[in-house]
């Protein structure tokens, strides 16, 4: 008997020791003038980002024929990589989601979620990729429909459309939340479960060990940042140029310099009051006001448009995207080379640079689901949402053109002013000022909880996993983004710090695959060791009854 | 008799990962609790994420009930632990900490600060914050 009870309890005991580290959270944090930061993550992570803005407004030249041809090198040298990367991060969530693992609860057996389903979800795009859906619904489809990917020029009519459909849900849907649900179960598991500190070397704690608290592990949060703070404040800089577009499209205010500098300064403003509100306050309330708004101009749209074919397209679209989805996904004996160079490598090197930002601020918002709710949730439900958005403007686009004859869409396609495309089609139904008003301000605010929540990450990034530090280092990282982003825009070099943030998707594509290894270790000794546990409390159990028993 | 009554419940929010700079506004609110005949709460606030003081919300409530009944033990006065985890907890602690202390029913707040700086003007520090905004009596100890 008493053998029995221990056998169980050493198991457990053993287990645990595995993944126990002695690192604590912030130990090798500095404190200067009260504030509180990761030695040597904050400083090396600051200077090189100033090191690399310097040196790209000094040298645009330079730094354009440096960077610039690094990104399309590694889409077009390395398609097989981030297509193959991108399929097996599918079919790694689609095991963890089905093998035992998948019942793992976040944060321990009795933890419960701290936000509902609506707001967890309305968060999920509060994190970048909200922007991207307003500036491609529309470019997108209408892209595909004009040069068909696969080598399918000869389909006409309903065939087409499905194709153009499914070519740019392929890109939107299921694919990028996979990395993303990767990344995001692997941070908060090493974090609420193991008691790791939330960065994202800790993400590689059973391969790497305590080495991951060096310089290993330095070089990987540095690299995280670098991605994040470059994808941002090019995006920033690129969306005020837009916006800018818009703006001058929709009220005839001429595009100068001051109206950029003024959407940068006054997103950075909102951000600002945002970061102060924090996440519950400001993130979490700004997210659920802006899917209500989206919500809304979906319908609108839905409504004013070919309502009825477009509600029976969703079901088309959807089965259309599973049908061409292992021909899209397939990268040997391709032909279509502009579509799988300039669109799905690109994104899917977009999605993997984006990854340790999305991947941190979704494990931060995600104690208290299993493994399983966790994927099924943050891959499915925004990939529904994603096909119903896209075929209620993408098919909407392709009717004004293809019924109508409304060539203003097709024309901002031809000349990419993928801002333009949402105006000129919005301006074809009632209300169109009203409408892209809406559409202005979805922008906006996309812009505003991206860069809060970009603060938030690279804050915690930088303080080594700290989510406590003063919240003057969040003011000090969203203030630095938008100065960013405007030392870009005015100094021309936007494009070549995009391209550097993006060739990060290689050697983080790599560090994710690590990290897939990692997290089923983890998650298989965590199985093991709730197994041993229950069961050192089923022996103790029978041991105190027949104690008991005894007595009697 | 009446001034025994003065306070019944006396508040002091706790930042564990800086336990030692406490001890002033620890000892003010014992000897307090002392002279009211009052029970003390120790109330922290804490993410639900690994942090300096624990590595996760469980044993950072462990460790706050160890610390009161320490303090129990040492001043003979009566210690409870509240631990408030939230999602957010730089940003929502003045928040947190008023609506657990009225939860509560506490009815004085003792709590610890630094002498004001210049990052005072920007961001508030939360005794001050509390002190403004809160309808109870707050007591603060200037370390």
């Amino acid at each position: 008997m008493q053998q029995s009870t221990d056998s169980g309890d050493e198991l457990a005991d053993e287990l645990v020791d595995e993944y126990v580290s002695d690192y604590e959270v912030g130990q090798d944090n500095v404190q200067p003038f009260g504030l509180d930061f990761h030695n040597p993550v904050f400083a090396i992570s600051a200077v090189s980002v100033i090191v690399f803005v310097a040196f790209t407004l000094s040298f645009p030249e330079l730094a354009k024929h440096w960077f610039g041809d690094l990104r399309p090198w590694l889409t077009t040298r390395f398609d097989w990589f981030f297509m193959a990367t991108g399929n097996f991060f599918v079919l790694f969530c689609i095991a963890l989601i089905v093998l035992p693992v998948g019942k793992v609860r976040i944060g321990g057996p009795d933890a419960e979620p701290m936000y509902s389903y609506v707001s967890w979800v309305s968060m999920l795009f509060a994190a970048g990729i909200g922007i991207g859906i307003m500036f491609y619904a529309v470019l997108e489809p209408m892209n595909h429909v004009l040069t068909p990917p696969l080598g399918l020029e000869g389909l006409t009519g309903d065939a087409q459309r499905e194709l153009a459909m499914a070519a740019t849900v392929f890109h939107w849907a299921i694919h990028p939340w996979a990395i993303y649900g990767i990344v995001g179960l692997a941070l908060a598991f090493f974090a609420f479960n193991k008691g790791l500190p939330l960065i994202v070397r800790s993400a590689m704690y059973p391969l790497f060990g305590e080495r991951v608290w060096g310089w290993p592990g330095h070089v990987i949060d540095v690299l995280a940042v670098f991605a994040t703070l470059f994808g941002l404040a090019t995006s920033l800089g690129y969306g005020a140029e837009q916006s800018a577009g818009g703006l001058a499209y929709l009220f005839g205010i001429s595009e100068g310099h001051m109206v950029k500098l003024t959407i940068i300064v006054v997103i950075t403003i909102m951000a600002l009051v945002s970061v102060l509100r924090g996440l519950d306050g400001g993130i979490k309330v700004l997210s659920e006001s802006n899917m209500a708004m989206a919500a809304v101009l979906g319908l609108f749209v839905l409504l004013a448009g070919p309502t009825l074919d477009t509600l029976g397209a969703i079901v088309d679209n959807t089965l259309a995207y599973f049908r061409y989805m292992p021909a899209l996904s397939n990268w040997v004996g391709r032909e279509d080379m502009y579509y799988m160079h300039d669109w799905t490598t690109f994104y899917w090197s977009w999605w993997i640079a984006f990854s340790p930002f999305v991947g941190m601020f979704i494990a931060r918002i995600s104690s208290g689901r299993t493994v399983r709710e966790f994927l099924l949730v943050s891959i499915l439900a925004p990939s529904f949402i994603f096909i119903v958005w896209m075929t209620v403007f993408g098919n909407a686009a392709m009717d004004q053109y293809f019924l109508q004859g409304y060539e203003g869409v097709v024309d901002t396609v031809r000349n990419f002013q993928p801002e333009l495309s949402l105006f000129l089609f919005l301006a074809e139904y009632p209300l169109a000022t009203l409408t892209s008003g809406i559409g202005i301000l979805l922008v906006l605010i996309f812009f505003v909880t991206s860069m809060d929540s970009g603060a938030l990450v690279v804050d915690t990034m930088t303080a080594g996993g700290k989510i406590d530090a003063p919240i003057a280092q969040r003011v000090f990282w969203c203030v630095f983004l938008g100065l960013i982003g405007i030392a870009l825009m005015e100094g021309g070099g936007l494009s070549s710090l995009q391209a550097l943030a993006l060739a990060t998707g290689f050697p983080f594509g790599i560090v994710i695959l690590l990290m897939s290894v990692s997290l089923y270790k983890g998650l298989a000794a965590e199985v093991k060791l709730l197994e041993a546990q229950a069961e050192a409390e089923a022996e103790a159990e029978a041991g105190t009854e027949q104690a008991e028993g005894e007595k009697v | 008799m009446t001034i025994h009554k003065l306070y019944r419940h006396i508040g002091v929010p706790v930042d564990l990962a800086h336990r030692e700079k406490l001890g002033k506004a620890l000892a003010t609110a014992t000897d307090l609790a002392k002279c009211y005949g009052a029970r003390v709460t120790l109330v922290a606030v804490t993410g639900p994420l690994p942090g300096e003081a624990a590595h996760s919300p469980k044993e950072f409530s462990a460790k706050l009930e160890a610390f009161a009944a320490e303090l129990a033990e040492e001043s003979g006065v009566e210690v409870d632990a509240q631990t408030e985890v939230i999602g957010d907890p730089v940003a929502d602690l003045d928040k947190a900490l008023d609506s657990q202390f009225h939860e509560l029913g506490v009815d004085l707040v003792v709590m610890a600060s630094h002498v004001p700086g210049f990052r005072e003007y920007i961001f508030h520090s939360n005794a001050g914050f509390l002190a403004s905004h809160t309808d109870l009596s707050v007591f603060v100890v200037r370390g």
